[in-house]
């Protein structure tokens, strides 16, 4: 935690940390501690005065049909985000480490999706997509699909989740790829020896070996699809229809910003960052596990 | 150069851990001293003590004079050789040593002047452009001691300098940092656990357990005259053997607990009847030819070459392994030998393990 | 492989190529869209390989701007957002390289709490503190300015804690060698600890330079001043146009030109890029 020898000095450290623990406080934790105080407010419409209401925000929040819709739209949302994009780069990490040659050249271009923004992944297959332009929708048009996620909550929700996947698989893929690569080829070898066909082996060896990446991209994918695909959301569906593809995080910023609903949106808040702060003490929990490896 | 002075140094960590329980130690001028001991006994915390790495709780430091208790380690006329040898490993070897010199403002050509000396006498000459990731172990050592010695310090301090070669090179090593403290003569203070290093290396050795100094002597004092069992085991390979025994009528031998006797050469009347530790060193009991002493039963013979060590047990005594060492071969297929001492037998209290 | 199969090699490759070429697809279609006159995407054939208008639609995005899309010009967008994203990689790397500094190398009273203090931030991302920390900005009055845009992003602890964990790797003795060697705290890190983290600030500036670049949600709300757009919510802006439909060929230029940088900074850093990447998430 801190060296054996440390410098003496009175005012030193204090100075150094003042940046950091200055923008911290008024960024971070005072709009934090904000947040929970305004949870329990509630606010008239012209905002001339406010009331503490200790958490009727939160019953409030819990009873509206529209905030759960919004939940179970951030768990399918997740959990679809999550399930493609990782088998998905599974299976290009299996295969590309499959093949010696080239691994590297695969890895180059598979990775760039990572740098490419949220929202402009959004962008990209929203265009693909789009009923009128789009090539996809075009496609699918040919074998008899009418899309159009203007209309359809399902095709809406199955825009974001691909778009949100496409840009996540680079990132899966480079740790898988690492894992795979961290496995002993000894044992592969010892498992061929034993007569195992490489299917069996990838169930029997492999993919055991591997979970503890998947347990951790499995955490990292769900944190990203809660809180980094706003931009994805906003830059394509808005939400719609209907409130299909509104998400939570789209809902605080919505509630907040445009229908300015700020107790709501401040218990909104709270509960993504009580969500926030479980997922982190799961992966903590994970890291201290993976200590002990 | 000067003389370091050790008065009642005590250290005592926040926790409450008593590391160092009252060291006192004057080293003069020039003198080579070795802190040896057993992990854990105090010997290093010691060491960086006087480095001014870590407090002092009690006690005073004196280096040349000067009690440096409070002084930072910059300003202490001191210079350490670590075990890692802490180079910068940014830094090319001609930094490496010139950087300490640049931190205190000298003038650019006394610097220049004094990292070409020390590659000189270190032959690092042609490495002063490398970096430390491009040099091998023994070179780094030498580049470790070389950034010691262009401070020209009071002191030297190594803390177990040679612990990270391979142990031709520490052999090497050992004797030219012995040669190299020869010729500059500066008073050097140097850690090991290696009782060998010590032994070779030292004018005057400190023995520490459990944070007290349990010797300081000249390595012969050690060896001839060791002040306690801990002492005794501990310098010397192998180990000196220790045996139960009690002293007999007139003091002129040992009744062994396994009922062997062995005679004093120097007779203890004052102790007649006293429980005691005898000790004896392995290259001090030998074969005997008439049939005369106790019986050794092997267990084991190791052939060096130039020795032979036998391993085993006395006649009565299945508990205590003891070890002969004989100068040249031993008939092999031998079960049993005759073995008796021949001088130097050393008596220790049984309670305290002090000498008597 | 361990055994010699020839069409399982085969055949791997040729996932990976499939998975690449899935991946690469949506960017060929927005560079082919990008290359034609707006009829041509139209039209309902959509093209699959690129036309003849490159030059124009490109000059006319960075230029004048797409004014009748709701635009403005693309280079003072891609400008703005190099600034707020060179300003976030740079800040945080400098408050957070001192702040570990202090964390690991001095004893000081409240040590832990400024520890604490910093480490809990690692659990709240902007998003979900995002109306009151806008109000902190509204009332410091950095809506619509280059410190708004960056300041608040820059102080989460992920930095601090990476270097953190690098400083306490450093081997302790080199910080005994150089106090001996007479160098203060602030000697030993300019001296020392800096060109040691070189690598790691390099990985983490790669990061960081994305990080910033992608920011989308941020930028949306502090800035309403158009002449402080970034590309990426500038692209939203152009596809969100009300009044008619998007103009899709200039849309799908910019989304190239808002691509473009932190591909780059991936591509050509990715040595870096992969290290940050896994060392940010230890």
């Amino acid at each position: 935690m801190i060296k054996r020898v440390t410098f003496r000095n009175r005012w030193l450290p204090y100075l150094l940390l003042l940046p950091q623990l200055a923008v911290t406080v008024v960024f971070f934790l005072w709009p934090a501690a904000q947040a929970l105080y305004q949870s329990m407010l509630v606010e008239d419409a012209f905002g001339l005065s406010t009331e503490f209401v200790w958490f009727e925000n939160f019953e409030e929040l819990f009873a509206d049909p529209l905030y759960l819709e919004a939940f179970l739209n951030t768990v399918v949302f997740s959990f679809s985000v999550a399930f493609v994009s990782m088998s998905a780069a599974l299976l290009l990490a299996v295969m590309a480490d499959r093949t010696i040659k080239g691994t590297t050249a695969y890895k180059t271009l598979l990775i760039w999706p990572y740098a490419v923004a949220p929202a402009v992944a959004g962008v990209l297959w929203f265009f693909m997509f789009n009923p009128v332009v789009g090539i996809l929708a075009y496609v699918l048009r040919g074998v008899g699909y009418d899309w159009n996620h203007y209309l359809d909550g399902g095709d809406a929700m199955t825009l974001v989740v691909i778009a949100a996947s496409w840009k996540q698989i680079s990132y899966n893929f480079l740790f898988f790829l690492a894992g795979l690569q961290a496995i002993p080829r000894s044992l592969i070898e010892a498992a061929a020896i034993d007569g195992a066909s490489p299917f069996k082996r990838f169930w029997t060896i492999i993919f055991p070996l591997l979970s503890p990446t998947t347990f951790f991209l499995l955490v990292v994918n769900v944190v990203y699809a809660f809180f980094d695909t706003f931009g994805i959301i906003h830059a394509t569906t808005e939400g719609g229809p209907a409130g299909a593809t509104q998400i939570l995080v789209y809902k605080v910023f919505s509630d907040g910003f445009i229908g300015l609903d700020l107790g709501g949106s401040a218990a909104q808040s709270v509960v993504l960052m009580a969500i926030v702060i479980g997922l982190t003490v799961v992966q903590f929990r994970y890291i201290e596990r993976k200590v002990e490896y | 150069m000067a003389e370091l002075h050790l008065n009642g140094v005590q250290k005592i960590y926040p926790n409450g851990f008593h590391a160092i329980h009252g060291i006192d130690l004057d080293v003069t001028d020039g003198e080579f001293i070795v802190l040896v001991g057993p992990s854990g006994c105090g010997k290093s915390t010691l060491l960086r003590m006087v480095a001014g790495l870590e407090t002092i709780s009690d006690g005073a430091v004196d280096i040349g004079g000067r009690v440096v208790n409070q002084l930072e380690p910059a300003d202490r006329d001191i210079a350490m050789v670590f075990q890692n040898y802490a180079l910068y490993p940014h830094m090319k070897v001609y930094d490496n040593m010139a950087y300490g010199l640049r931190n205190r403002g000298m003038a650019k050509d006394e610097i220049d002047r004094r990292v070409r000396e020390a590659a000189g006498i270190l032959e690092l000459e042609p490495l002063l452009d490398r970096r430390p990731n491009q040099l091998s172990g023994g070179q780094r050592q030498r580049v470790a001691m070389g950034r010691a010695i262009v401070r020209e310090p009071s002191v030297f301090l190594f803390d177990e300098p040679l612990s990270n070669l391979d142990a031709k090179l520490r052999v090497q090593m050992r004797v030219e940092i012995k040669r190299l403290q020869r010729r500059l003569g500066i008073t050097s203070l140097y850690v090991t656990h290696d009782q060998v290093e010590a032994m070779t290396m030292a004018d005057r050795l400190v023995v520490m357990n459990g944070g007290r100094a349990e010797q300081i002597g000249t390595p012969i004092e050690l060896y001839d005259n060791p002040a306690t069992t801990f002492v005794a085991t501990f310098i010397g390979s192998p180990s000196m053997n220790l045996l139960e025994g009690t002293v007999a009528e007139g003091g002129v031998s040992v009744a062994l607990d396994s009922g062997a006797s062995i005679d004093l050469p120097d007779p203890r009347p004052e102790l007649a009847g006293r429980p005691v530790t005898l000790g004896v060193r392995p290259e001090h009991l030998t074969p005997t030819a008439d049939g005369s002493g106790m019986t050794l039963r092997l267990d084991l013979v190791e052939q060096l070459g130039a020795d032979t060590l036998l391993h085993g047990h006395l006649d009565g005594d299945e508990r205590r392994l003891v070890t002969v060492r004989l100068n040249g071969h031993f008939a092999p297929g031998q079960e049993s030998v005759r073995v008796a001492a021949t001088s130097a037998v050393h008596l220790f209290d049984r309670e305290s393990g002090g000498r008597i | 492989m361990v055994e010699n199969r020839p069409y399982l090699t085969v055949i791997s490759h040729l996932i990976v190529i499939l998975g690449i070429v899935i991946t690469v697809m949506p960017i060929w279609i927005t560079f082919v869209a990008s290359t034609h006159p707006i009829e041509h995407i139209m039209d309902g054939t959509i093209p699959m390989w690129p036309g003849d208008r490159f030059f124009e639609n490109y000059a006319t995005v960075l230029g004048s701007g797409v004014a009748d899309a709701g635009g403005i010009p693309v280079g003072d967008m891609l400008l703005n957002s190099l600034i707020m994203a060179l300003s976030i990689a740079i800040g945080k790397i400098a408050i957070s390289l001192i702040a570990a500094f202090a964390i690991v190398y001095f004893d000081f009273p409240f040590r832990m709490t400024c520890f604490w203090m910093i480490f809990i931030t690692l659990m709240l991302p902007v998003e979900v503190r995002i109306l009151p920390t806008f109000a902190v900005v509204a009332n410091l009055g950095m809506l619509n300015t280059y410190v708004g845009l960056s300041l608040p992003l820059i102080a989460s602890a992920t930095a601090t804690f990476l270097f953190r964990q690098f400083f306490l790797t450093v081997p302790e003795e080199l910080a005994e060698a150089a106090r001996i060697d007479g160098a203060g705290p602030l000697k030993f890190f300019k001296d020392i600890l800096l060109p040691l983290s070189r690598t790691n600030i390099a990985a983490l500036f790669v990061i960081l330079f994305i990080y910033g670049w992608n920011q989308y949600l941020w930028p949306l709300l502090v800035t309403t001043d158009e002449s402080f757009y970034t590309v990426v919510m500038g692209i939203q802006r152009m596809t969100q146009a009300a009044e008619s439909l998007p103009l899709w060929h200039l849309v799908m230029a910019t989304t190239m030109l808002a691509m473009i940088p932190p591909v780059i900074v991936v591509v050509v850093m990715q040595k870096l890029f992969v290290k940050g990447l896994v060392e940010t998430e230890k």
